[in-house]
């Protein structure tokens, strides 16, 4: 379903993606890990189509994303780590909005409005300006347009961020029944429990470059590292100095 | 002391590094050094050749020049208090290093004085560039001396502070009288005040009596006039008196010393006001905004009226039209448009053709004509302030426009009509109205309706397009896009334009004039139509091309 071939993205001398291969076939959750600036979200970001790749191709379930921007589009559901929105639009007329991006409306986009309204909790506030949403409403509220068109992936930056512990279950449950459906989710993120609870296959993304890949089982293989949980697993991949030094300054 | 100067320390040092790197962009810089000097050295040109001639009149010519001074300073005071009440609701109540602040242990006088300080210089830096020039012009025509630019600072700086002071209680005083996040009932109260505050300037100068020192009995009665201060009581008066004190004589410090102790003693009350009701104003403005929203009013009456678009198309018009309507600072300046279309319509109205038994052809002609230009200015600075801002503002929600499948064309097509369609109104209305008063002929009324129209087209076009070509995604106050240099270059580039197509019409116009005078039909030759071809011409072209770029730039946006 998402198909990256040699992805390449750089800024200046920077690079920040190196030559990424992927695949993330259809009904299959994806987790995406790798310490801060390693180059998740600009790989997601570029999924997206927000960011123009320096190299490289994307498929979105078959169609390029540079030559077919449109059709690959359709397909796709992005929910960013920012929940930037219309402060002035309310919760309804937002997600009406976001159907109408992809050419859709009339009576069936207004029962899916309900629908996911009353999923997330949001219902009593359907009516009332973002301006006045918490953190964790935005966010739901993203999700939610995410889902409106009905995509067939969805690429997930930080999707915990915000979320009460009981909206985080509901959205884990979510990812999960619409995998069981067929669809495709590709998710990154810092909560290593999330992921190892979830993710089907995990990738781990150091220096824009993929270090690791495959199930938890196979990382363990693949770093010899015996039943070692995930998050033993990534500081083996990406150092753990860093975090060492950070309990030293907070015990000091 | 040493807790205030750390508390404006990150402020002094953004300015220090945004002017480090502004020397980077020295095309950029360049660009605004001159237009700033060009500025200056006009204002301070037609004051040096105005005062230069008073000075030169006997007896009354000290008094017009001081007359003229407290009417500038009285000006400078209601810019100054309008632009503090506005600029204190964000740096006192919706600044982002506020949360930072009040939550650190730090002396409330310090984070007042900071933040008084902080609104003075946002609000008062044009204002005091411009009193550059015109202390200038003062200090060289009267012979001030050297001691004159210290003198004159010295009188200045509590014109500046005093409004701040009572700008930002007056803000302080609103935000604790609307519940919660009410910026749009708190700006239009300052909207309308606004407006009446023009109109009751406008009483309080009386500017026709000094224009006309025929229409009263005698000079003494003028002098009388002129002698009687604008406004005793206020420090534009002080100032003024310091000033022609100074430099005429005869040198009195009490003004100064008034200024001064008013100054001291309006901090010292903004202060205890500032205690007494700051943590329960800054407590309302973190509230929440206004509930529910009557969604299906604007569906009802959008909806029919935009159903032939496509879906997008139409969910982006609509959305546009909810986020203008719904955001004051953005309608409230509708207030103001209407204020300023009447002023026009007045000043047009009051020329001096219509003194006459009849109205001269020739004159109305010309008048009408060179209408065009300004009304095509006046246009341009609307462009700027409603249209320029567009792109700019879909910033923080380019994620979700960029990874839908929505087409940029769509998204610059319904941007440009929702600019366009209410800018071409105003245009004809301005211009079929200017012509109606003018009681122009009915070629001059088509070619003004028919150029005013291209022009718009081109006009909002081109604000577009620049609005694409130098977005400013970080500004979230879109009042202040217009005024960042991609502003700048596009009111060059308009300017061109209207001069251009001024130029290239001015043919055909003058043969119709002359054939209409010498009592000749007006022929329709080849030159005329070739003018007015080439007049559609460059409009299409300034439609056009300025879309296309700004297309290709969005296409590259990165985020």
């Amino acid at each position: 379903m998402i198909r990256l071939e040699k992805l390449t993205k750089t800024y200046g001398n920077f690079v920040a993606v190196d030559e990424i291969d992927l695949h993330v076939p259809r009904g299959e959750l994806f987790g995406f890990l790798g310490p801060n600036g390693a180059g998740k979200t600009t790989t997601l970001r570029m999924i997206a189509g927000i960011l123009r790749p320096t190299a490289g191709r994307i498929h979105l379930g078959g169609d390029d994303l540079i030559t077919k921007p449109m059709t690959a589009k359709t397909r796709l559901g992005f929910i960013p780590d920012r929940p930037f929105v219309y402060e002035k639009l309310t919760g309804a007329e937002f997600l009406r909005f976001v159907a109408g991006l992809f050419g859709q409306d009339g009576a069936a986009v207004e029962r899916r409005i309900d629908e996911l309204l009353d999923l997330f909790e949001l219902s009593v506030w359907k009516n009332e300006l973002v301006e006045s949403y918490s953190h964790g409403m935005r966010q739901k509220l993203i999700i939610s347009s995410a889902l409106i068109h009905r995509p067939e992936c969805i690429v997930v930056d930080e999707p915990m961020v915000g979320l009460d512990p009981r909206g985080a279950r509901l959205l884990k449950d979510i990812f999960r029944a619409f995998v069981a459906k067929g669809g495709t989710v590709l998710m990154s993120t810092h909560t290593l429990e999330v992921a190892q609870a979830m993710c089907d296959r995990i990738a781990i993304i150091q220096e824009g470059r993929i270090v690791a890949r495959g199930t938890i089982d196979e990382l363990r293989r693949q770093t010899a590292t015996g039943d070692a949980s995930l998050e033993e697993l990534f500081l083996k991949l990406t150092g753990g100095e860093a975090v060492q030094e950070l309990a030293a300054i907070l015990t000091d | 002391m040493q807790s205030l100067v750390r508390l404006l320390g990150p402020k002094w040092r953004t300015a220090v590094t945004r002017l480090r790197q502004g020397q980077g962009g020295s095309s950029k810089a360049l660009v605004v050094a001159s237009v700033g000097l060009v500025f200056w050295l006009a204002v301070f040109g037609v004051l040096y050749r105005v005062l230069g001639y008073f000075r030169g009149v006997e007896e009354i010519g000290p008094l017009l020049a001081g007359k003229l001074l407290s009417l500038m300073l009285l000006s400078f005071l209601s810019i100054l208090l309008l632009s503090n009440v506005i600029t204190a609701l964000s740096s006192f109540f919706l600044a982002k290093d506020l949360d930072l602040l009040v939550s650190s242990p730090v002396d409330w006088l310090n984070i007042y004085l900071a933040k008084l300080g902080e609104t003075m210089i946002h609000s008062s830096w044009m204002v005091a560039l411009m009193a550059v020039p015109i202390f200038s012009a003062y200090g060289i025509t009267y012979d001030g001396g050297w001691l004159f630019g210290f003198y004159a600072t010295a009188v200045f700086l509590p014109v500046l502070i005093l409004p701040a002071v009572v700008g930002s209680a007056t803000t302080l005083i609103l935000v604790n009288v609307f519940p919660a996040r009410r910026t749009r009932d708190l700006l239009s109260v300052i909207a309308i005040g606004a407006a009446g505050g023009v109109v009751l300037l406008f009483r309080i100068i009386r500017p026709e009596q000094l224009a006309r020192p025929e229409g009263f009995q005698n000079l003494l009665d003028f002098i009388t006039v002129l002698r009687t201060p604008t406004s005793p009581l206020l420090p534009s008066e002080w100032a003024t008196d310091a000033v022609m004190g100074f430099l005429v004589g005869p040198l009195d410090w009490t003004p100064l010393l008034m200024l001064w102790s008013s100054a001291a003693a309006f901090v010292v009350l903004g202060a205890l006001l500032h205690v007494a009701l700051y943590p329960t104003g800054f407590t309302k403005a973190q509230e929440g905004a206004e509930r529910f929203i009557k969604g299906w009013v604007w569906r009802s009456v959008l909806d029919p009226l935009f159903k032939p678009l496509s879906v997008a198309k139409r969910e982006f018009v609509i959305k546009d039209l909810k986020l203008f309507f719904r955001d004051t600072t953005q309608w409230s300046q509708l207030i103001l448009l209407g204020v300023l279309v009447v002023i026009y319509l007045f000043n047009i109205r009051a020329l001096p053709l219509f003194t006459g038994e009849r109205v001269p052809f020739f004159l109305v002609t010309v008048v009408s004509f060179l209408n065009l230009g300004l009304a095509g200015f006046v246009l341009s600075a609307i462009a700027a302030r409603f249209v320029f801002p567009a792109i700019s503002l879909e910033g923080r929600q380019m994620w979700l426009l960029r990874s839908s499948p929505l087409d940029l064309r769509a998204l610059l097509w319904s941007k440009y009509w929702v600019g366009t369609v209410p800018l071409l109104v105003l245009a004809l209305i301005i211009t079929v109205f200017t012509n109606v008063i003018l009681q122009a002929t009915p070629f001059m009324m088509a070619v003004g309706a028919g150029t005013i129209v291209l022009l718009t087209l081109a006009i909002s076009a081109m604000a577009l397009g620049f609005g694409a070509l130098y977005p400013q995604f970080e500004t979230e106050n879109a009042a202040q896009i217009p005024t960042s240099f991609g502003g700048l270059v596009f009111m060059m580039t308009t300017v061109a334009l209207l001069a251009l197509v001024i130029v290239v019409e001015a043919v055909p116009v003058y043969g119709y004039l002359q054939a209409t005078y010498q009592g000749r039909p007006v022929r329709i030759d080849g030159t005329m139509i070739a003018a007015f071809a080439g007049v559609v011409l460059i409009c299409g072209v300034a439609t056009v091309v300025p879309l296309k770029v700004g297309l290709k730039k969005m296409e590259g946006f990165e985020f």
